[in-house]
């Protein structure tokens, strides 16, 4: 699963491979200057060979510890430049993969989720990437160089550290394979805490209108007295890392100094040398302790990894590989074809079941229906937002398989029922519908939508900036502003999904009627709650149950659909 | 089709400058390193923290012993090595050395050795009790600020940035605890000590110690300085491609929808692009630190040692103190870069824990009430009597001279010339005068921004009014203390806000005390019975991320049926039904009017049909009651409600 990712350092590849490469010899140069040290000492000092081989040593080192330098400056470099590029291409491929996502997709993961795998994710598993970089080649070379340095001085002395990397490496990998899981349920408590936060913020109102602060904190001091547990568990065993480690390396200059001692004694080594030895138990046993430092950060690191692998695994459910690149949709028809759908995909769990209707081009029609009825579901089969079950979708006399995606959407305009503006200006996001609009579109799309008069209120006029979310203007406004935007398509079809909840029952009337003005060619599409803004359909499709229940005008369906009766008159009561 | 121009990426990286406070979530890259955020009081903030280790006092004591205890033997250790050597120096060439000074020395240093061993542990032992606490305790105490925190604090705070109040900001304040603080102390004892020892050993090699110094600060300086620019550009880089991830994947389906995936795909790219440049500038320079800083001390080592020899050739020093000294000089690097690198991480943690400081410091919500809210009992004579337990009757226990009176609670509202604005700049109301008699259902009508929400968002003092005066049963909304002023009234509003638990726990956050017959009874009032039941658990199911397996009409249902269960002699309905279809809304009818029955309610909707049957109709434009009257009257009248009302049947 590493592999996937790793394929992502791409044009990065010189320095992921520099990086190693400058590391080795940063290690070489390292691990080799202890062994100058020697010779200051017993040949410089102790043979007394003068200051002038002490200042030839020590020019050397000097000139060594600078070249180390050097390659040290330049792995940080390459380190570098491969990590961030290593992020930003995963960062690419991820945002690429999810813009190629249908509906269903991105149903499966859910939003929230897939920001937490693009912003955290993405950090966690470059860091552990920059990391590994460079101790995935310093530890191991620095333990081979320094083993053979050492058993170079004195292969004897060196029988030491048979017995300490075992140990020390035995109780390393016990430490962290136990402390993996914890670590585990430690994120996931944090994950809870974190969820229950932000559970409270979205529902302060909920909270504050209940007087329930006093629960909410009973809540909260349970879920952060788990985190603290589950972090003292985990964390108790890794801080037992540092006292094994201080043992062993402890253990063994002692040792060392004991069994050296009694080879300088014996003639058989030199002051020097032991010096250089101690300095290789040191490189020795920190090159293992960076080993399982590297495991716990690649632990941390593979959730995220899984996580954002999901994603690049995850199959784009609708691709128009197979459509034909010629074909323009020629008119506004619309043909539902005995459709079956199934979120699940699965017959025994299906949401439309035996849809069947046909509109003509420039229709108006309504569609109305109880909570959970189908009715967004069944137009979002017009664009191709999710692919039927069973059945055919229609557009223009063409199954909406055949078309280009982008010439099918392009001809088919949608205002979703949660509508988002982006962050920049009002003139900006109109231009969502069409790229090249000019000012006078733009405004005429504006003012069908009945989005003209408070656009020109704002100091700024349509140059007024919109916040991140589109914040700063209220929820009527951007609605019209969502409808504004879809309408400088000039599509053939157009659908609105309850996109005038938050716009008054006047303001919607004359929305209709611009719509059915300028737009007379255009099949509409509307799924709305009020009677008021159907009834004038040329038909209406009454949905219950993922059914059409009944289909008509409106003075058709007040004969016909109990329904429709029913609403009509829950809606009118009062009025006579 | 048209190609959409791409925006040039300065135009891009205008739109999603970082705003100010909020940061990039998660354990970013360079979390250490967030040199741009100065502390402003860091003393004062210190103070505070060391407030939090209340409690901890032995542990703490013992930690710092442990510290000095670890820094102590660490340069004890060192020293140890001069005998060793010098031991080694005499002995080599005797023909039968004495080993009993050698052996000694051996096990003097394997001792001080372990208490080393055991102190550092130790330390990290109680720190990890010391600094988890900690970690707990603020998170919780920010938590129960945040909950009286008045409602005008959540509208000027994104979440995202509330969350790192929990996140971010903690963990660094853990860190500093943990590692920043005390390490830079013992780093600070380590380097006193050696260069304590390395004086004490030749002053001469000394003199080499103070020019390192200066080379390494001469370094830390100039290094430091390029790479705390590039830290703030990395910053703000990542602040900026979280905003833009955050709001386009939020607008997903927008995306597809206008076949915009290509343009958003190009613009990502170029902030990413531009995060890149940055990101590998600044972590080369942090990367460069360690290398230079360790063959720095290669080199000094060299010159020790080219020095040191000619000094022993010259018979000043022996060769165990030039052994012991080089020794130093290994150790006296280390603490010194630490230290250099802890000052960033120790800044921003300061700087983080003043912003959490900031959020414990934001006052919370008014409250000078005294009036509170009691179950109570009519007597004979028509006079209230407080009851400890439910009885249907509420009771205001109002203080008065040196005892009580009790003001039955019946639901009566009364708002005398009250003006509010959100901000000072804005009024939203406009002296709105009402009256709601007990038990009458007051409809809000009018379009959006006029004000309708705000009135209910008075009346519950989410907002305080900025003049005129709210009555409650006759007394001033102010004298009453506002979580029993709250608990008097039960809101379902539009946003239908569930929590993660089952069915019934959602519904008995009305009533804690609610038993498991009345959530069934007020789920059948709001007529949620029926669904439930046919969920896979019943009551038992369990609600995961804000009711998100329940359709948007099932979830306003619970959000009645919470209400309902409340029970309490003032509703306000804020939009409640309007994301259910006029016919669900229609078999919820009997049950919403069982709830209304007998209480005060504040109606607001869209839909004019909730609100025909209204005992009085305020049709609001621009914070201003423009017309107020039942149905009838509002239709004889022929003003803006008739023409909304008829408007609605144009199309006939």
């Amino acid at each position: 699963m590493l592999k996937r990712l790793l394929s992502c350092v791409g044009k990065y590849k010189w320095a992921a491979i520099l990086a190693p490469v400058t590391i080795i010899f940063e290690v070489l140069l390292e691990t080799t200057i202890p062994l100058y040290i020697s010779d200051i000492i017993d040949t410089g000092i102790n043979g007394g060979a003068g200051v002038g081989y002490v200042l030839q040593v020590g020019g050397k080192m000097v000139l060594m510890a600078l070249l180390s330098m050097l390659c040290g400056v330049l792995a940080a470099k390459f380190a570098a430049v491969a990590g961030t590029g290593f992020a930003c291409n995963v960062r690419n491929r991820v945002f690429q993969k999810i813009q190629d996502f249908s509906f269903a997709n991105i149903d499966r993961f859910s939003t929230p989720s897939l920001i937490t795998r693009l912003t955290t994710d993405v950090n966690t598993v470059q860091m552990a990437f920059t990391s590994s970089i460079r101790m995935m080649v310093r530890a191991p070379i620095m333990l081979i160089m320094a083993t053979y340095m050492a058993v170079r001085i004195n292969a004897k002395l060196s029988v030491i550290f048979l017995f300490a990397i075992p140990i020390l490496g035995g109780s390393l990998a016990i430490i962290t394979k136990h402390a993996m899981p914890r670590f585990k349920a430690m994120f996931e408590k944090y994950d809870k805490l974190n969820a229950s936060i932000q559970e409270m913020l979205i529902a302060i109102r909920v909270v504050k209108a209940f007087v329930r602060g006093d629960h909410e904190i009973e809540k909260f001091e349970v879920s952060a007295a788990d985190v603290q547990n589950a972090q003292k568990r985990a964390e108790k065993l890794v801080i037992l890392n540092s006292p094994i480690m201080q043992f062993c390396m402890y253990g063994c200059m002692i040792a060392v100094s004991w069994f050296g001692g009694m080879h300088i004694l014996n003639g058989t080594m030199t002051t020097g040398l032991l010096m250089s030895f101690i300095s290789y138990i040191t490189q020795i046993l920190s090159s293992l302790m960076m080993v399982s430092f590297m495991f716990i950060m690649v632990v941390m690191a593979s959730t995220s990894i899984k996580r954002i692998n999901e994603v690049l695994d995850e199959l784009p459910d609708i691709t128009d590989e197979n459509a034909d690149p010629a074909l323009q949709v020629a008119d506004g028809s619309i043909e539902f074809d005995h459709v079956y759908f199934s979120y699940a995909k699965r017959a025994d769990n299906l949401t439309l079941t035996d849809i069947d209707f046909r509109i003509e081009p420039g229709e108006t029609v309504g569609i109305l229906g109880g909570t959970g009825s189908a009715k967004s579901t069944l137009v979002q089969l017009i664009p191709r937002l999710y692919d039927v079950f069973e059945g055919s979708v229609k557009v223009g006399g063409h199954d909406v398989r055949d078309y280009k995606i982008e010439n099918l959407r392009e001809n088919v305009a949608m205002v979703l029922q949660v509508n988002n503006l982006f962050a920049g200006s009002i003139k900006e996001n109109l231009r969502w519908g069409k790229a090249d609009a000019t000012d006078e579109e733009i405004e005429a799309a504006a003012r069908a939508a009945q989005a003209h008069d408070f656009i020109m209120s704002f100091p700024d006029g349509y140059d007024t900036m919109l916040e991140q979310g589109g914040v700063n203007v209220s929820g009527g406004q951007k609605q019209r502003l969502c409808i504004a935007r879809a309408l400088i398509k000039k599509p053939k079809i157009i659908i609105l999904d309850d996109s005038t909840s938050a716009v008054d029952v006047a303001t919607d009337a004359k929305i209709r009627q611009a719509l059915q003005e300028g737009l007379a060619d255009t099949t509409t599409l509307i799924i709305a709650q009020r009677i008021s803004s159907i009834a004038g359909a040329d038909k209406i499709i009454v949905m219950e149950d993922g059914c059409i229940s009944a289909m008509g005008t409106h003075e058709e369906l007040l004969e016909t659909s109990e329904i429709y009766r029913d609403v009509y008159e829950s809606q009118q009561k009062g009025v006579e | 089709m048209a190609k959409k121009p791409t925006m040039p990426p300065s135009e891009i990286r205008e739109k999603y400058q970082a705003k100010p406070g909020s940061r990039p979530g998660g354990r970013g890259p360079g979390g250490r390193g967030r040199p741009m955020e100065k502390p402003k009081d860091a003393i004062g903030t210190t103070k505070r923290i060391l407030k939090y280790l209340h409690g901890y006092e032995w542990q703490l004591g013992i930690v710092a012993l442990t510290l000095v205890v670890t820094a102590v033997t660490g340069v004890a250790a060192t020293y140890f090595l001069k005998p060793i050597f010098n031991d080694l120096a005499v002995m080599v060439g005797q023909e039968d050395p004495d080993l009993t000074h050698f052996i000694s020395t051996l096990l003097t240093l394997g001792g001080i050795y372990l208490i080393s061993i055991l102190s550092s542990y130790l330390y990290s032992r109680l720190m990890l009790n010391i600094s988890t606490g900690i970690l707990r305790r603020v998170r919780v105490d920010v938590f129960r600020h945040m909950q009286g925190l008045p409602m005008q604090f959540f509208d000027s705070h994104h979440h995202g940035e509330l969350m790192s109040r929990f996140t971010n900001d903690t963990d660094t304040l853990r860190e500093l605890i943990s590692n920043g603080l005390p390490h830079t102390v013992q780093s600070l004892i380590t380097i006193v000590g050696v260069f304590g020892m390395m004086l004490f050993l030749s002053w001469q090699l000394t003199i080499l110690v103070i020019v390192m110094l200066l080379v390494i600060f001469l370094i830390i300086a100039k290094v430091g300085g390029r790479s705390a620019n590039y830290f703030i550009r990395q910053q703000r880089a990542i602040g900026q491609i979280n905003g833009f991830i955050e709001e386009h994947i939020e607008g997903q389906r927008v995306i597809k929808v206008f076949c915009h995936e290509n343009t958003t795909v190009q613009e990502f790219a170029a902030l990413n692009e531009q995060w890149r440049e940055a990101a590998a500038n600044a972590q080369t320079f942090g990367g460069m630190m360690g290398p230079i800083m360790g063959n720095l001390s290669h080199v000094h080592y060299a010159a020790t040692a080219a020095l040191g020899a000619a000094l022993a050739i010259g018979g000043w020093l022996d060769i165990g103190t030039i052994a012991s000294f080089l020794q130093y000089t290994r150790n006296f690097s280390n603490p010194v870069t630490q230290i250099s690198q802890q000052f960033n991480s120790i800044l921003s943690a300061l700087a983080g824990a003043e912003r959490v400081f900031a959020l414990l410091d934001t006052p919370h919500e008014e409250d000078q009430g005294d009036v509170t809210l009691v179950y109570a009992r009519r007597q004979a004579d028509g006079s209230m009597t407080e009851s400890p337990e439910r009885t249907g009757h509420w009771a205001w226990k109002v203080p008065e001279n040196d005892g009580y009176t009790y003001v039955e609670v019946r639901g009566d509202v009364r708002l005398y010339d009250v003006s509010f604005g959100y901000t000072p700049e804005k009024t939203v109301l406009k002296h709105i005068s009402l009256y709601a008699k007990p038990g009458q259902k007051i409809a809000f009508v009018g379009s959006t921004g006029a004000g309708k929400t705000t009135i209910t968002n008075l009346i519950n003092r989410f907002y305080e009014i900025q003049s005129g005066s709210i009555t409650y049963d006759g007394i001033d909304l102010t004298r009453i203390r506002k979580a029993d002023l709250r608990r008097s009234m039960s809101m379902v509003l539009q946003d239908t806000h569930l929590f993660t638990g089952t069915v019934r726990e959602n519904i008995r956050y009305g009533r804690l005390d609610a038993t498991d017959e009345e959530v069934v009874a007020a789920a059948k009032l709001a007529n949620a019975h029926f669904f439930i039941s046919h969920l896979p658990q019943g009551y038992d199911t369990v609600l995961t991320g804000d009711g998100a397996n329940l359709s948007q009409g099932q979830r306003q249902l619970v959000a009645i049926a919470r209400a309902a269960v409340a029970d309490p002699p003032v509703l306000i309905l804020d939009e409640a039904t309007s994301s259910i279809d006029t016919r669900t809304e229609k078999l919820i009818e009997r049950g919403m009017d069982t709830l209304m029955e007998d209480r005060t309610v504040f109606v607001i909707a869209h839909r004019l049909s909730t609100v025909r049957n209204s005992a009085a109709i305020m049709v609001l434009e621009q914070g201003e009651i423009i017309e107020r009257g039942d149905h009838e009257e509002l239709l004889r009248q022929g003003g803006r409600y008739h023409d909304l009302y008829t408007g609605m049947f144009e199309l006939d």
